[in-house]
């Protein structure tokens, strides 16, 4: 058994305030002109663009959203979708690797064989729960075929009923 | 006496007119400008047509879904004294504005009106009786709720009032030792003129001490935030939990009313209320120049000045709401009766021995 070490930690001295801070108005005073001179600015800049100029800076750091909308990282995960061949059917082959490797068992694959004798199978089915779906993106990791990408940029998915957010393989290859 | 009564209920309606437009736009004043403080936009979506009028329109917006809403009155409690409180913390409230004087004396034809409802020699003591008797409401609505959160929330409220009514009341005696009146608009009469030449003898530069603890006990008597206790909204949702709809509207309508009442008082007694520097009867006195001005300018200037000076109150006590955290219970009560009393007690006292040393020398 290995011996434990403790270390005591010593609580930190309580902290000394001059008399200064101690009269209390001062540096209320201060923090107040913190925030005046945020309101100020802000409401400078909103006036400015009122009147139609174009002021240096935002006045907000907030974003409008169904109007303006937050630029996203290009590496973010967003609403799944199955990569096609030239001709149109998808690139998956129904190896059921994303299938297994989902931590939430949200993927469905039914197998079939292809016609063309080059390609082992496609899918009959590909259903995508993305009720239970945690975005974790290793399906796509896990790929092999370069097949399903979370892509598409779509992160409103809502629907009225459970069943509604399942994406079958028509909504997923777009 | 006709003339009179008909006076009296214009005055009454234009007083009604801007103390409840001004309260309800504190409600936007509020959320946009705590927005534009934390560098946010505010409430901007309600809107008719396509005219958003910066938000405006949300005014109007939350007063009809208040309306609509649900009245509703917990089984347990008293149904009469539960309709009974917001309409006497809105009763005192609204009636303490009949005191505030807006403008000067103004002459209509032959006939003169004062520009306050109530011109009594006692107008003073009669905003500080009824701003006491506001706390009614407060301890109706808790006991009323039969709940023990609207009780702690009441309780708490009172004591937090009774404690900085004294404050409250100590720090404008020494305004009183020095203009000798309880008629307020006496007190802005006396605020004219200038201190050595260039400051406006205004009660600010008279009395420095007590217009801070003024400042700071009216804030604590319109219970919003820095200290509010009684709601309190991480701990007890206050008094008025038992409350929706109208009523609970009425409630936050009087806690801005209040803001709105503090903000006036600050302006007649410290301000000069409608007082303008260097404006006479007769125009702007710079030395022995003079900028002459009809009267109509002169009463359209002053009555613009005071709003311009209670807008500058009511915009820095909304500063201090969204700038400042809340007091603890105990730091709150030693802030009002180690500090805030002794503080006052000894303005009144300086404030006598000067004026006595001052009365010594020049008579």
């Amino acid at each position: 058994m290995a011996e434990l070490k403790v270390k005591v930690m010593k609580a930190p001295a309580p902290q000394k305030r001059s008399l200064w801070e101690q009269i209390y108005l001062p540096e209320i005073m201060r923090g107040l002109s913190v925030t005046a001179k945020h309101f100020f600015k802000n409401l400078g800049i909103h006036i400015f663009r009122l009147f139609g100029f174009k002021p240096k800076g935002r006045g907000s750091v907030t974003y409008q959203y169904p109007e303006e909308r937050r630029p996203f990282s290009p590496r973010v995960r967003s609403l799944h979708r199955l990569t096609k061949r030239e001709d149109g059917s998808p690139r998956c082959v129904a190896c059921m690797m994303c299938e297994t490797i989902c931590p939430a068992k949200c993927i469905y694959i039914v197998g079939t064989d292809h016609p063309d004798p080059n390609i082992e199978k496609r899918p009959l089915s590909f259903d995508i729960d993305i009720g239970v779906c945690v975005f974790c993106g290793l399906c796509v990791e896990a790929c092999p075929e370069d097949a399903i990408r979370m892509d598409t940029g779509i992160f409103e998915i809502a629907a009225f009923s459970r069943e509604g957010m399942i994406y079958h393989i028509k909504d997923l290859l777009r | 006496m006709k003339a009179a009564i008909i006076e009296t209920v214009i005055k009454i309606a234009i007083t009604l007119f801007w103390v409840m437009n001004l309260g309800s736009l504190l409600t936007w004043v509020e959320r946009k400008q705590s927005a534009v403080m934390q560098d946010r936009i505010g409430a901007n979506r309600a809107n008719i047509g396509p005219f958003r009028a910066i938000g405006l329109f949300q005014i109007a917006a939350d007063s009809l879904k208040l309306i609509f809403k649900e009245d509703w009155i917990p089984p347990g409690g008293n149904k009469f004294l539960h309709t009974l409180a917001p309409i006497i913390s809105f009763f005192f409230v609204l009636m303490s504005f009949a005191m505030i004087p807006i403008g000067n004396t103004i002459t209509i034809g032959n006939y003169t009106v004062n520009l306050v409802i109530v011109n009594s020699s006692v107008s003073l003591l009669i905003v500080f009786a009824l701003m006491s008797l506001g706390i009614y409401g407060i301890v109706f609505a808790g006991y009323a709720s039969n709940n023990n959160y609207s009780l702690l929330g009441s309780l708490r409220g009172s004591a937090q009032m009774f404690s900085y009514e004294i404050t409250f009341g100590a720090t404008i005696i020494g305004l009183l030792l020095i203009f000798q009146t309880f008629n307020i608009q006496e007190i802005v009469m006396k605020q004219q003129g200038s201190l050595w030449g260039f400051y406006p003898k205004w009660g600010i530069f008279l009395q420095p001490l007590g217009f801070i603890l003024f400042l700071t006990a009216g804030l604590a008597e319109t219970k919003r935030n820095p200290f509010d206790i009684p709601e309190g909204e991480a701990e007890i949702v206050g008094y008025f939990i038992e409350y929706s709809g109208l009523k609970w509207a009425v409630f936050q309508l009087v806690d801005f009313l209040e803001s709105v009442l503090i903000g006036a008082l600050a302006t007649v007694l410290f301000l000069g209320g409608w007082q303008v520097p260097f404006l006479m009867a007769d125009g702007f006195h710079f030395g022995s120049y003079l900028f002459s001005l009809s009267p109509t300018w002169v009463t359209v200037l002053q009555i613009a000045v005071f709003f311009i000076k209670l807008s500058f109150f009511l915009w820095f006590f909304m500063l201090i709401r969204w700038s400042l955290p809340r007091f603890r219970y105990d730091q709150l009560m030693k802030l009002g009766w180690k500090m805030m009393l002794p503080l006052s007690l000894l303005n009144i006292l300086l404030t006598a021995v000067i004026l006595l040393i001052w009365d010594s020398y020049h008579g």
